[in-house]
């Protein structure tokens, strides 16, 4: 019989609720709490020997020690399989869950299994370093969260080979499988078609990334005073692309400074673009860089200045995460420089 | 605020500020024009942007004139 240690905290082993967070771990013979469920899920096949109880805060708030407390009494027992939570809608608790489950897994080398809702801050910490069971956001969803997390706890156990995430129930964890699908791409793609123009549910082969969203900053107040700057993700670089910024999925950005510059030349500036017809561009470059305008604006007065510098990257299977991180890093330069308007151009 | 042609994009990506553009290879002209008609395309989206700037949105916001 497979052997389970399980942790969970001071509310689920009905000790107390946030007055009792601060009680150091303990350990329990056999079933607490939601251990009764897993215990009829796994019938026969396995048995919870003991349970780890432990309140949020203090978990949280002595991680160092409280992790290696609980990993003792975990080699204490053992077990086969450790199971932490599940922890739902909990974010402490998520933590201590994500904490613990993987340090089991990766210091004494024993199967872990977590379980939580995907918006638990444990989740987005620990989803790519254990199996995680996506969960309902409340204790109201124990059912369903056993369901789902007893049978991937047996195949852990006994060593079995674990299906996608989409079949096991567990969050995606970033490892990629190769695999053959029984229908070839165009019949998929075309069933897909034909469900979403019926309505129907379909799910997508190729997910967008999380976007992000921000409040709108206020209004600028006096654009005829303002300092804006110009930035694109059109790749206009000057002549020769001296960064050697790439035509496709760049790994950097560039700083140009435009001091004096009136109007981008087919002699001065280019696109390092790979991916549109770079033609027109070439030609003149103010066609997705509006320098010249700009330059009219600010000897007119219609607004402040035209800030020394600009900001490039080509915007071409770049990935989400690189630019993030150009848009962090030079967005710092901007706000130092004291810019108080920035206009993106896309190609 | 963001100046591109594929609106769509722009309005997934999380930009709050809009101007839609020409086309993609030429957001901000239009080569089968003049040189003074181009500048004339460019100047009247550039004073839209800034004009964009200077309104308060409460959200995502297309300024389509």
């Amino acid at each position: 019989m497979i052997k389970v240690v399980q942790y969970i905290n001071q509310f689920f082993a009905n000790v107390g609720g946030e007055e009792m967070a601060h009680i150091p771990a303990e350990v329990r013979e056999g079933v607490v709490g939601p251990g009764l469920a897993f215990k009829q899920a796994f019938g026969d096949e396995a048995e919870i020997v003991a349970t780890i109880v432990c309140g949020d805060s203090y978990f949280n708030e002595n991680l160092e020690e409280a992790k290696k407390v609980v990993l003792d009494m975990v080699k204490k027992y053992n077990p086969d399989l450790f199971i932490a939570g599940p922890a739902f809608n909990a974010g402490r608790y998520g933590v201590a869950c994500g904490t613990i489950a993987t340090a089991v897994k990766e210091e004494l080398g024993i199967p872990s299994l977590t379980g939580m809702y995907k918006e638990n801050p444990g989740a987005d910490m620990f989803k790519n370093k254990i199996y995680m069971v996506s969960t309902k956001n409340s204790a109201a969803g124990m059912r369903d969260a056993v369901k789902k997390m007893a049978p991937l706890a047996l195949k852990l156990a006994k060593g079995e080979k674990i299906g996608a995430s989409i079949e096991e129930g567990y969050m995606p964890n970033g490892i990629r499988v190769n695999f053959f699908e029984k229908e070839r791409g165009s019949k998929r793609a075309v069933d897909m078609l034909i469900k979403k123009l019926s309505g129907k549910e379909y799910v997508t082969e190729f997910p967008m990334p999380d976007f992000d969203r921000v409040d709108p900053n206020p209004a600028v107040k006096d654009i005829t005073k303002a300092k804006i700057a110009l930035v694109t993700s059109g790749g206009i670089v000057p002549k020769g692309n001296p960064d050697h910024i790439e035509s496709s999925s760049a790994s950097k950005y560039g700083e140009y400074d435009i001091d004096g510059v009136m109007d981008l030349t087919e002699a001065t500036y280019e696109t390092a673009h790979g991916g549109y017809d770079p033609v027109y561009a070439n030609l003149d470059a103010d066609r997705v860089l509006p320098v010249d305008i700009l330059r009219e604006f600010e000897k007119q007065g219609k607004i402040g200045s035209l800030h020394k510098y600009f900001y490039t990257t080509v915007g071409n299977g770049t990935a989400v995460k690189s630019s993030k991180g150009f848009a962090e890093e030079f967005s710092k330069k901007l706000k130092a420089d004291g810019v108080d308007a920035v206009i993106l151009t896309s190609t | 605020m963001h100046m591109c042609t594929v609106v769509p994009i722009s309005l997934t990506v999380g930009a709050n500020r809009i101007v839609p553009t020409i086309a993609i290879p030429h957001p901000l002209g239009n080569p089968t024009l003049t040189l003074e008609e181009e500048r004339d395309i460019r100047r009247n989206l550039v004073g839209r942007a800034l004009r964009a700037l200077e309104t308060e949105v409460t959200g995502q916001t297309v300024f389509e004139k």
